[in-house]
């Protein structure tokens, strides 16, 4: 039997703690009550006349049409740029990985558009794909096709989720790169011995083995295009044309710091908060023990 | 809560050393404002050029981004007590404004306070009608205000042989055919379409917006814009969208560069655009009044306008609003005023500006520049061509905005886009009512 050791009653791990406790409190969970406050609250833009409201910003929501429109598209948005994402990241760390004369520099250049800011992102194809000025328009034009985003909302849409998930794939290949070369060679080569090919070889042993990184990243990456897209749709279509490219957190966005409906707004975040919260349950309770390694 | 006085004091007590240390040569008045480029540097040098004049107050511009962020940087400033003396609002944000009464301070009292001549017949009444209370209490200070017109490109004019520029919308069909067919994309395209399309076209044809004189005789207002004459106007620009007669190229001034490469021959936004169309252009331009239905109307109305107003936020020190009200009276002086006209093509605010940039000879040697003002004074403004004053303005646009683009996709019917907006917009009225009772 083990024995137990008893320490007595010491102030120094609360002191140790408190540090990161300030920081909890002062930056997540302070602001934090604040939405929740604010989101019971109906009140003019400059605070002069305030009404408690209960519930009511959260029932207007979600009778509004509009607001269950953003819902469905927001999730369309972050699955489809998750897929994006993660299929061509891990198509280019397979072959990364395969690379064996001047992996680095490949390796190097492939983790590149990871720096890149999301409004400078957004910028770069806001000028690529600019129906007037860009260089894609153009020449979709000699195959007799007309690019207009800030017209056709499927293609808007096409476009910021282009953007966004380009961006992510940096991030992706990283983590895909790390679970490649942490498979162990041996069996890999077992199985070559065997007389698998390359296609089974992946099917059959590296992608289950990667199964726990995918995962993981499948979580950050629909967080990603939840929460972090917001400079990328700002800069390339400011959540338009029709609406079609407003996300929830774009949403939060205009209806808060353009329309100065802080009650709304305020309830949006809320609920966004929520999911996140629902996401981050998942990501511990089944990332950490569900997925088979 | 000893971590906020331990925290937050020192700080506070650091910032107001810094800013009593700065303060001690001359009053500082801060001047938040979004006029970026070309213009951010006109303002830079009104400041300037004040300061040097004087030497009891120091005026400082800041760039605080567009509109929205301008205004949106000033509400949550006055929020945290650290509100800048004046701030530039664009026009939808007027209701707002107006309505915070404890945190406006009404530019005619600043004056009045301060003992400054101030004399509001100076004034062109197209342009300080948007901006009083019904009782006629200027509130906030005319500084860029611009109009929509027809810019138009004279050498695809010629090209397409067209004789003149067209005055009504039969006319427009016709001139967008002739360049069509004389190799060019679209006829036309226009930016602001809310403003442009809805409200001016309201304006233009003396139709209103909504009732209760387009609000500006109560909140109780509801939107009335889906009636029959807006219908047909904007069921004409979907038809002509779909045959590419009109090309959409985005909201604001996104689609400048289409006239500007010379894909579309006519483009119809604010006056203010003449700065950029003069630097960028490689064609002779030129610019004429909107055009009209004649079957609605005899003779067009007269148009409303759009731009910005310097609005003085309350709570600084007494005694620097007198600097304000000396900054006020420099700013709308003839000289400055008849100068940042003729550079950036807003439209003078005085009639005293207007004569002397005559009398300067500028409307002689750039022909058309005085088509903006000529179009705001047609005629004596009536309750539908005032103007507009609607709370939440700057979402609604955004919904009439949204619908509109609907409409030119194809994906919505005029009928079915404008009815969705008013209902949207209304909704919207409503909040803001609630909100300011």
């Amino acid at each position: 039997m083990l024995k137990r050791v008893h320490f007595g009653p010491s102030v120094l791990p609360y002191l140790l703690v408190t540090p990161q406790i300030l920081v909890t409190v002062i930056f997540f969970i302070w602001p934090a009550s604040q939405a929740l406050y604010q989101s019971l609250l109906v009140e003019d833009a400059f605070g002069l006349s305030s009404e408690f409201v209960w519930f009511q910003n959260f029932e207007e929501l979600f009778i509004d049409p509009l607001y269950w429109d953003s819902f469905s598209r927001t999730f369309l948005f972050s699955f489809l740029v998750a897929g994006l994402s993660m299929s061509i990241a891990l198509c280019l760390a397979v072959m990364a990985d395969r690379v064996v004369k001047g992996s680095s520099v490949y390796r190097t250049l492939l983790i590149w558009p990871y720096a890149v800011a999301p409004v400078v992102a957004g910028a770069l194809w806001f000028f690529m794909f600019n129906p007037s000025l860009g260089i894609l328009p153009y020449a979709l034009q000699f195959l007799g096709y007309n690019w207009n985003h800030k017209l056709n909302g499927n293609e808007a849409m096409a476009l910021v989720i282009f953007a966004a998930a380009w961006k992510q794939i940096a991030y992706n290949f990283l983590f895909f790169l790390a679970g490649l070369q942490s498979i162990p060679k041996s069996l890999i080569e077992a199985a070559a011995i065997d007389g698998a090919g390359p296609g089974r070889r992946f099917r059959t042993i590296i992608f289950p083995l990667l199964s726990p990184t995918t995962f993981f990243l499948l979580v950050i990456n629909v967080v990603y295009a939840f929460f972090e897209t917001f400079g990328i749709v700002d800069a390339l279509t400011s959540g338009g044309p029709a609406n079609s490219t407003e996300i929830l957190v774009y949403k939060v966005y205009a209806d808060g710091f353009i329309g100065l409906d802080l009650g709304g707004s305020a309830a949006q975040s809320v609920i966004l908060m929520g999911i996140v919260i629902g996401m981050t349950v998942i990501q511990f309770r089944f990332v950490e023990k569900k997925v088979a390694y | 809560m000893s971590i906020l006085k331990k925290f937050i004091a020192p700080a506070t007590l650091a910032a107001l050393v810094g800013s009593t240390a700065l303060a001690s040569a001359a009053s500082e008045i801060q001047w938040w404002h979004a006029m970026g480029g070309a213009n951010g540097e006109r303002v830079n040098k009104i400041a300037d050029d004040f300061n040097a004049s004087q030497s009891e107050y120091k005026v400082i511009p800041t760039f605080k981004g567009n509109y929205t962020e301008t205004m949106t940087a000033a509400i949550a400033a006055f929020r945290a007590k650290k509100q800048p003396h004046i701030v530039q609002v664009f026009e939808v944000g007027t209701a707002t404004m107006m309505a915070a009464k404890g945190a406006i301070y009404p530019v005619e009292q600043v004056m009045k306070d301060a003992g400054e001549k101030f004399d509001k017949s100076d004034f062109l009444p197209a342009v300080i009608s948007y901006y009083q209370t019904p009782d006629g209490e200027l509130l906030s200070m005319p500084f860029n205000s611009s109009t929509p017109v027809l810019w138009y490109n004279k050498d695809a004019f010629k090209k397409a042989g067209i004789s003149k520029a067209p005055a009504t919308w039969g006319d427009m069909k016709t001139a967008s055919d002739k360049l069509r067919s004389a190799g060019y994309k679209c006829g036309f395209t226009f930016g602001w379409q809310s403003w442009v399309m809805a409200e001016n076209f309201g304006a233009w044809h003396n139709i209103p917006m909504g009732t209760k004189e387009n609000g500006f005789a109560g909140f109780d207002t509801e939107f009335t814009f889906n009636n029959a004459s807006m219908k047909k106007h904007i069921g004409n620009l979907a038809a002509w969208s779909k045959d590419g007669t009109f090309a959409y190229g985005g909201r604001r001034g996104d689609s400048l560069p289409m006239f500007i490469n010379q894909e579309c021959g006519m483009w119809m936004n604010s006056s203010a655009y003449y700065g950029s169309i003069k630097k960028q252009a490689k064609f002779e331009f030129g610019q004429s009044m909107l055009p009209y239905y004649k079957d609605m109307i005899d003779k067009p109305q007269n148009s409303i306008i759009g731009g910005a107003t310097l609005w003085v936020l309350k709570g600084r020190k007494q005694s620097e609003y007198k600097g304000v009200a000396q900054f006020m009276t420099y700013m709308s002086s003839p000289k400055v005023q008849a100068w940042w006209h003729q550079g950036t093509g807003y439209v003078p605010i005085t009639t005293a500006a207007y004569e002397l940039s005559g009398e300067q000879g500028f409307y002689k040697t750039n022909p058309g520049t005085d088509t903006a003002i000529k179009q705001l004074s047609l005629n004596t403004p009536t309750a539908a061509s005032r103007g507009i004053r609607f709370g939440n303005f700057v979402q609604i646009r955004d919904v009439i905005n949204a619908e509109m683009e609907a409409i030119w996709s194809g994906e919505k019917t005029a009928e079915q886009g404008l009815d969705a907006a008013v209902k949207r917009g209304n909704v919207l009225l409503r909040k803001f009512e609630k909100a300011h009772k």
